[in-house]
């Protein structure tokens, strides 16, 4: 895909994740949205999966560590062809396979559940090692929020697959710097977040603008050729990216659009959309 | 008398992991800096390359665990039973066993028998944090043979497994050849008909002896080796309550959500009769060499017999 499909494709996705937040009356859409980019690069471009075979052995695995933006995993999964994008609207509903945080037992291409914060890098270290004992190759993607990285178990995880030197495995950093109480260097800051990515053993790519497909793709092709340690991404974002009252907005890091606010933030989006359709 | 044959069932979990290693190349261990400890060292040797030392880490153990067990292998993993279900609790229960992931726990120092070490270290709360997890099996075996046999159970088990073992040495006492091992199934030692106990860990061995002293006075005590206590063998509790009218539970555990809470919530239901709990009254434990401790808080034969003698007065 080139760039400008992508960005077609992150915009889908946006889309996807304004009306299953809206159709679920809650859910997540700030850091859904920061990482639409990210979460359209690696299904479109990055990975080695499937959606026919969703449990192909030898498929790269992702763990959406920061669980809560399932929305924005969700909407790509659908987009890639997982699931129908229409199941996207009973996203939170009871009886839907949808669970508000992602659940590997009943949705095809989730291969981890997650939500409970610090959790995921650990089951994603769990599958790198399982990979170098018994000589796979696939390789492991799992993506954080920077608010999560104050959560102890990232550090036990990292500390591991540093020393483990598991250059398998790829550790993003959605530095959107919002969590729920306020911006992260005003809550507890874990910045310099680079810096201690370092100090476990990691190689440490600095993402400038995580929402441009180009620096991703440096990013990722970079982390491909490293050996005999991981890598960390750690990626500049704009929680709310793509709607403009969103945006830097702390307030939308877990709260669904009214109807009036999904028909702006839909038609912003439509707008974006039909921009990129005449490039 | 000779002398009765004593082994840690922790002794038994590391030994039972080298020979399930021998036949399964998917198995793969994983402590926390308690290898010597959890006596899975054993393995180590074996299999250094299917042993992973995850430093003191246990949450992250856990997760990691649960991440190997998405690849299709069988991680087992070690540290003290405090650590195991206490401190990675939320991780068994988000990362492992809500995504039903085929992860056994080899939970090692369970009980106040662990000794000197002292109530930090003494749990006695991890048959109930465990059995409220759905889809848990919670398993905790009487001896050697019982323990091994337990380890291979685990293995065939298709789903979380948590296993409590015993830092001190306990008496064999299944060395029998009719003896067999069914996860869920708990096996009568002693036929009775005016009360049954039911017991598990090493306070099967001591009731045992509890039961020899009360035939001495003329009561007569079944006895059941309810080593799995998730899922609970109902049929078995039942038939036992109504053939013998009172029932007695014995665990080195809280009185409280254990072997006992888990008898009483299916007596209360479906055949109530008088019981007693035996085990820990809802305290700490304290430092002390193991059989000390087992006197003072009437985990041992005497204990056991002397508590029995007082519920049926």
């Amino acid at each position: 895909m080139d760039k400008l499909e992508l960005q077609k494709t992150a915009n889908e996705v946006r889309k996807s994740i304004v009306t299953a937040v809206h159709a679920a009356a809650s859910g997540h859409p700030g850091g859904s949205l920061s990482s639409a980019e990210l979460y359209t690069y690696l299904y479109f471009e990055e990975l080695n999966i499937d959606p026919k075979d969703p449990k192909k052995p030898d498929r790269d695995r992702f763990v959406l560590s920061k669980g809560h933006t399932a929305p924005g995993y969700y909407s790509v999964l659908a987009e890639r062809g997982f699931f129908p994008k229409e199941d996207l609207k009973t996203l939170r509903h009871l009886g839907s396979y949808l669970q508000g945080h992602p659940d590997m037992k009943h949705i095809p291409g989730v291969d981890m559940s997650s939500g409970s914060l610090g959790q995921g890098i650990s089951a994603a270290v769990g599958m790198a090692l399982s990979a170098k004992l018994f000589g796979d190759d696939f390789r492991v993607y799992t993506l954080l929020g920077d608010g999560e990285i104050e959560e102890g178990q990232v550090w036990e995880a990292s500390m591991l697959a540093g020393f483990r030197k598991l250059d398998n495995l790829v550790v993003i950093v959605d530095n959107n710097n919002l969590q729920i109480d306020g911006p992260i260097d005003e809550v507890n800051s874990p910045y310099p977040i680079d810096k201690k990515f370092e100090a476990f053993n990691f190689h440490v790519i600095n993402v400038a603008d995580g929402n441009d497909f180009d620096q991703l793709k440096a990013a990722f092709d970079e982390a491909r050729s490293v050996k005999g340690m991981p890598t960390a991404i750690i990626m500049k974002t704009v929680k709310g990216k793509g709607v403009s009252f969103m945006e830097n907005q702390v307030g939308w890091h877990g709260k669904a659009p009214n109807d009036e606010q999904y028909e702006q933030a839909m038609a912003e989006l439509e707008k974006a959309g039909e921009a990129l359709c005449q490039k | 008398m000779s002398e009765v044959k004593k082994i840690a069932t922790r002794a038994s979990y590391g030994a039972a992991l080298v020979e399930l290693g021998k036949k399964h190349p998917d198995l793969v261990v994983l402590d926390a800096d308690l290898a010597a400890a959890t006596q899975t060292g054993v393995f180590k040797k074996a299999f250094p390359e299917r042993h992973i030392d995850c430093g003191i880490a246990e949450c992250n153990m856990a997760g990691v665990a649960a991440g190997i067990a998405t690849t299709g292998r069988v991680p087992f993993f070690s540290t003290f039973a405090m650590f195991a279900s206490g401190r990675a609790y939320e991780q068994v229960r988000n990362s492992i066993a809500y995504p039903q992931l085929n992860v056994k726990i080899g939970a090692t120092h369970g009980g106040i028998s662990v000794g000197e070490d002292g109530a930090s270290h003494q749990c006695c709360e991890d048959f109930a944090l465990m059995r409220v997890i759905p889809g848990m099996v919670v398993a905790c075996p009487a001896d050697d043979i019982e323990a091994k046999a337990l380890v291979e159970a685990a293995y065939e088990h298709k789903g979380p497994v948590y296993m409590r073992f015993g830092r001190a040495a306990v008496p064999v006492i299944n060395d029998n050849p009719d003896y067999k091992f069914e996860l869920g199934k708990g096996i009568v030692l002693r036929e009775g008909k005016d009360l049954t106990i039911i017991a598990n860990g090493l306070c099967v061995a001591a009731s045992l002896e509890a039961a020899e002293a009360l035939a001495r006075d003329g009561i007569d005590a079944k006895v059941i080796n309810m080593h799995t206590i998730k899922p609970l063998d109902e049929e078995l509790v039942i038939a036992a309550a109504k053939e013998t009218g009172k029932v007695v539970t014995v665990e080195e555990h809280s009185i409280i959500g254990g072997l006992g809470g888990a008898v009483c919530e299916v007596l209360s239901e479906k055949c109530p009769v008088p019981v007693k709990r035996i085990g820990v009254r809802d305290v700490f434990g304290e430092s002390g060499p193991a059989a000390a401790l087992l006197k003072k808080y009437q985990l041992d034969g005497d204990g056991i017999y002397s508590q029995i003698r007082e519920f049926l007065a």
